[in-house]
């Protein structure tokens, strides 16, 4: 596979662009692999990474249904933060958001990370109170936030309203080093990487069913046939209740709509990414222009990709109050995806009862930022066959034993 | 936008008049339920793709609470019944099998 550098751009201008070649291959599924992973967004394909990478197996497979990057991934609103209250969030989404940092030039593809900053508002005295407590345990972290005034909130993002009909921006938490990546190239920098190591990225490969023996899993049945494999990861955001019946056991999650949209592109108007989370919107702007919008899940199981209206006006409506330019632009596209939420809103990477099998799941409505740690520690539980540091906390039985993670504070709706 | 018959007032209540309140007929874990019923009762839904059934709530309308009869693929809906039965009456089932004939939830078809 070509590198991606300025001298290859050159090379290529002289020669009418005709050398790159394929960024992945297209390979036909083998019949056996060392591990399986199911789902090609960005957590399986980065789990698959970092299989390579940091624990040397490279007889991969990347199964998925439809096209890569295609589910949540190439869906989302692109929020990338790590200011969260409990210990093992804050250690996995910093884990994160700071190989973020460096992944374009860790993969040799531009992912265009944007540390431009992210203000969560605080409308209401508790969400003041919320975000000053969130931020002494970020010092303790060591996750850089800081609760800022109105003025400071002001002079960062000018086209904000302070004084809000409903809700007065009374101060925000804020995170210089959060930002924004670009979510398409994540999924594709790294389907290239696993290409470039000898992985097996199978796009248009449903798996149907997972095949066990005495207890553990001996391979999976797809639309191309079987394939076996020694260990399997089971990665696929809202189907994973399907995948888990399919392995015989049961996830405390629940899959819902969640909705974006995006507005006709204009001249730039701010470079940070604002939330909101008591209103239920947040708000920035693409490299293209476009004002990005997003708000709360629906409230009901739904496996459509689409959202109910009535949700996207609440979030709009909300934001013209904090936002009054917004009210004069056209909003040009709209879509949903289907999020997987688990009962205390935290991620699960996990072991599973099914000896072999391991499960990556229930990033919900924010698990775009969380991609690299996530990958890293599901990875690492994958080769060990136990979970790391960074995983420990987000086991399947700690919902059995009443070890939630709670971040209602930071997480419940938003991103 | 989901229009859900209230099965009370008779209202056919559009979304935004209503409330959902997530999985029906969970059998309740009393002092003699073990953890993993308990767990069960608790977290594990059955969030199925397909024929799913469930608790709304006529908010903005009547108030009362009361059962719908969903596709979650389709978002069609097979039939409301009121809140006061352990399980979906024999009506809402038949409702049900004429569209998705073979359909299975929780030990129930
Ligand atoms: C509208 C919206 C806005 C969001 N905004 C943000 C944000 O700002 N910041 C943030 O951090 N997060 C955000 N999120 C959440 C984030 O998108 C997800 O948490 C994350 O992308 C999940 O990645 P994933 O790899 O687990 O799942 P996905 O990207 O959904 O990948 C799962 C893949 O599995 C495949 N699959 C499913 N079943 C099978 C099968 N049987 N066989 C083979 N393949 C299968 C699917 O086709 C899919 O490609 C948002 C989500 C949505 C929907
Ligand atoms: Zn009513």
């Amino acid at each position: 596979m070509k590198r991606y550098s300025a001298f290859a751009i050159a090379r290529e201008a002289l020669r009418d662009h005709t050398g790159w070649g394929r960024a992945w291959g297209n390979p036909e599924p083998r019949r056996r692999y060392d591990a399986i992973i199911v789902g090609a967004g960005g957590h399986g394909l980065a789990t698959a990474y970092y299989l390579g990478r940091n624990h040397g197996i490279r007889n991969v497979a990347i199964l998925e249904k439809g096209w890569l990057g295609g589910g949540n991934t190439g869906r989302n609103t692109t929020i990338i933060r790590s200011n969260y209250l409990q210990d093992p969030s804050a250690a996995i989404y910093e884990k994160a958001r700071s190989l973020y940092e460096t992944l374009s030039q860790e993969l040799n593809y531009n992912i265009m990370y944007s540390p431009r900053g992210v203000m969560m508002l605080a409308q209401t005295e508790h969400e003041v109170r919320g975000y000053r407590r969130t931020a002494q345990a970020n010092a303790l972290q060591g996750v850089d936030t800081e609760f800022i005034g109105p003025e400071r909130v002001k002079a960062l993002c000018p086209i904000i309203r302070l004084e809000g009909p409903r809700y007065p921006v009374l101060g925000a938490l804020w995170q210089p080093r959060a930002g924004t990546a670009r979510h398409d190239a994540v999924a594709w920098g790294y389907a290239r990487a696993c290409s470039e190591m000898g992985m097996h990225v199978i796009q248009k490969c449903e798996v149907t069913g997972i095949r066990r023996e005495g207890g553990r899993v001996a391979g999976v049945d797809t639309t191309r046939g079987p394939i076996d494999c020694d260990k399997l990861g089971i990665v696929v955001a809202g189907h994973s209740g399907r995948l888990a019946e399919m392995a015989g056991f049961r996830l405390p999650i629940e899959s819902v709509a969640l909705q974006a949209l995006v507005s006709e592109p204009i001249k730039p108007a701010m470079d940070v990414v604002v939330m909101a989370n008591t209103v239920h919107g947040y708000l920035s702007q693409s490299d293209k222009g476009e004002m990005v919008i997003g708000g709360g899940a629906d409230g009901f199981n739904n496996y459509t990709q689409r959202g109910s209206f009535h949700h996207v006006e609440e979030t709009v409506r909300a934001l013209v109050e904090t936002f009054p330019m917004l009210s004069r632009l056209k909003m040009l596209r709209w879509w949903g995806g289907i999020v997987d939420m688990t009962g205390d809103r935290s991620p699960i990477i996990s072991k599973t009862p099914l000896e072999g099998c391991f499960i990556n799941c229930g990033w919900g409505t924010g698990g775009f930022k969380a991609i690299p740690g996530s990958g890293w520690a599901m990875a690492e539980t994958m080769a060990k066959g136990e979970p790391g540091p960074l995983a420990a906390a987000f086991s399947l039985d700690r919902f059995r034993e009443g070890r939630f993670i709670d971040e209602s504070v930071a997480a419940g709706v938003a991103h | 936008m989901l229009r859900l018959t209230c099965p009370y007032c008779g209202v056919a209540a559009e979304e935004t008049e209503l409330a959902p309140g997530g999985e029906a007929h969970l059998a309740r874990v009393g002092p003699e339920g073990n953890d993993d019923a308990f767990h069960a009762y608790l977290f594990e839904r059955e969030n199925p793709r397909g024929v799913h059934f469930e608790r709304w709530r006529h908010a903005m309308g009547c108030g009362k609470w009361f059962h719908a009869a969903r596709c979650t693929v389709t978002l069609e809906v097979f039939g409301t019944y009121p809140a006061q039965t352990t399980e979906p009456p024999a009506h809402i089932r038949a409702a049900i099998t004429a569209k998705r004939p073979g359909w299975a939830w929780r030990g129930l078809s």
